[in-house]
């Protein structure tokens, strides 16, 4: 196939990714972060220490994280039919990525929420503070630098799992490597998607580290 | 004077992990601290006192009796309620503890902004409190630009923000060098003094409490084993945590090392003289030698303030005919603690070269 055909076809998979890859990072990265706020504050002993919703959410990310993306996206089957209507195409899809998605990020969250100083948190609650301003004002504030790093960590993994689109037909940069070129033995097709790839996350991560220094003015 | 914080018989056990037995960090403590005072609490680390301090804005909360701060209950109040309290007692910390994501001003008005202070006011408190404590050109800068004396300042400043009545300090000047920790003690002197704040002061260092207490307790496992007027514990300690406390502070009475080598030295009796504002002064020492005859020459000691009171002692060598020196030990007796070493041919090692006069006094 000529690039005449291909060209608009590759325009057409770079659009599907970046709508799987950007509701997923809106979507998972607002739940992780709730639910690594939530792994957070109910540890026995911290703000809102409470051992059966830490032991719940705990178990649920221990359990989620580790299964293979791929295995996932089936085992999901029966929630993404009632949530989605249908267990195919890219919004189904893009539903078993925000899902895994969450979880990934909730241990980000809470990993680098653990590494704030007790003694800030401490000093805010005896500013009488309520939890939900500590967690406004100094949780993330104190946090956000390795915040910003943890989102764009997981947008590379966000980007990765948008490859295999294909097995659910949301298309996307993965499924027109395979199809246009490993299954056409069209290795220049392959390398061109192989290097738009590589350069967004480049552009993603340098924009990641910007941001990351800015918010570390200390 | 009344009482502004009041322990009654508060207790708190910390469950123990696992199979850990269960800690009793404060246990059953009754104490009164008095408004317009400041208050030491003194101990070794593990002996509760930073459990103590944080029963006082109800960080902790106690397992069994109650903590009344001005005039309110806390056992009984729930977390919501306890945030206004909170809010009324200002609290600084060893390791400061200032948001590092926020300028020197930004940690001040902190507590404004919880308080609900419009910016305008906010903005003009914490100029005025920048100024109190002496940083006020800091303003903009980052927390991890200052040194550990202006982190505590910025500590100060945050923790008098909202016109507390009282101020908590816990080990507050741990972390600093002798120099700024002098600073930092006088700035704290001045929040007492000049805004009325009552201060309780949480420390393992005597010296804390020699400089800036009015009064003192002591803990040892979880419980006050002494408290009272910070120049009376001091000069008639009647624990041993307290005794102990006191000779780190005072160097001024021989060890056993250093009277073996004040024997070797002086050749006459040597007898260490205690010196206070009650039981007599060095010019009480000087008259009574002068009155019976007797050489005294000063080889050991020193003369400090404990609460701003004359205290130490003297240690002298004295010299003389006949029973002039046993008559002049005497008459010292009557009006100071003496413990008697005697001589380098006729030591006398009971007369315990490292107790305190005011222990003597008692006896």
């Amino acid at each position: 196939m000529t690039w005449d055909r291909l060209g608009p076809l590759l325009w057409e998979a770079f659009g599907q990714t970046a709508y799987m890859v950007l509701i997923t990072l809106v979507v998972g990265g607002f739940f992780g972060l709730v639910l690594g706020l939530g792994l957070y504050l109910t540890r026995p002993g911290n703000l809102l220490a409470h051992r059966v919703v830490f032991a719940v959410l705990n178990v649920a990310v221990n359990v989620v994280r580790p299964v293979p993306f791929i295995i996932f996206l089936v085992a999901l089957g029966p929630l993404t039919r009632l949530f989605v209507g249908r267990i195919i195409g890219i919004e189904a899809f893009t539903f078993s990525m925000c899902f895994m998605a969450s979880f990934v990020f909730a241990r980000l969250v809470e990993q680098n929420l653990v590494t704030i100083d007790p003694g800030v948190v401490e000093a805010a609650r005896a500013m009488g503070a309520s939890p939900l301003r500590i967690v406004r004002t100094v949780l993330i504030p104190e946090a956000l630098a390795p915040l910003i790093l943890g989102y764009t960590f997981l947008f590379v993994g966000v980007l990765d799992m948008s490859a295999i689109g294909g097995y659910l037909g949301a298309g996307g940069l993965g499924d027109f490597a395979i199809v246009y070129g490993y299954r056409q033995y069209d290795w220049a097709v392959t390398a061109v998607v192989v290097v738009i790839i590589v350069l967004i996350v480049q552009v993603v991560q340098a924009l990641g580290n910007r941001l990351a220094r800015r918010a570390l003015r200390r | 004077m009344t009482s502004i914080i009041s322990f009654r018989d508060a207790t708190k056990v910390f469950p123990g992990r696992g199979r850990g037995q269960d800690v009793r960090a404060v246990d059953g403590v009754t104490l009164d601290v008095r408004a317009g005072e400041i208050f030491g609490v003194i101990g070794y680390s593990g002996a509760g006192k930073s459990t103590l301090v944080r029963l006082i804005n109800a960080l902790e909360r106690v397992t069994s009796g109650d903590v009344v701060v001005d005039g309110v209950p806390l056992a009984s109040l729930g977390e919501a309620r306890l945030r206004p309290v909170r809010a009324g007692i200002g609290m600084i910390f060893q390791q400061f503890n200032l948001l590092a994501s926020r300028t020197v001003a930004g940690n001040v008005a902190y507590p404004l902004e919880v308080a609900g202070w419009s910016r305008a006011r906010r903005a003009a408190r914490v100029a005025e409190l920048l100024d109190f404590v002496g940083i006020g050109e800091k303003a903009g800068a980052y927390p991890s630009t200052l040194s550990g004396g202006q982190k505590q300042r910025v500590g100060i400043a945050r923790a008098l923000a909202t016109e507390p009545r009282i101020l908590l300090a816990d080990e507050a000047t741990s972390a600093l060098d002798p120099e700024t920790t002098q600073d930092v003690l006088a700035l704290l002197q001045r929040v007492n003094r000049e805004l009325g704040i009552t201060v309780v002061v949480i420390t393992h260092e005597m010296d804390v409490v020699r400089s800036i207490c009015h009064r003192v307790a002591v803990m040892e496992h979880g419980q006050v084993v002494e408290v009272g007027d910070a120049y009376q514990v001091f000069s008639a300690p009647g624990h041993e945590v307290t005794r102990r406390f006191v000779e780190t502070a005072l160097r001024d009475r021989p060890s056993s090392a250093v009277l073996a080598r004040l024997r070797k030295r002086h050749a006459g009796r040597i007898v260490t003289v205690g010196v206070d504002e009650v039981a007599g002064s060095s010019a009480v020492l000087t008259r009574v030698l002068r009155e019976h005859g007797v050489d005294g020459t000063v080889v050991y000691g020193g003369i400090t303030e404990v609460a701003e009171r004359p205290y130490g002692s003297l240690t002298v060598e004295l010299v003389g005919g006949g029973g002039a020196v046993e008559g002049a030990v005497a008459a010292l007796r009557a009006v100071t603690s003496v413990a008697d070493h005697g001589t380098a041919a006729h030591p006398a090692p009971d007369a315990g070269p490292v107790t305190p006069p005011g222990k003597e006094t008692k006896r």
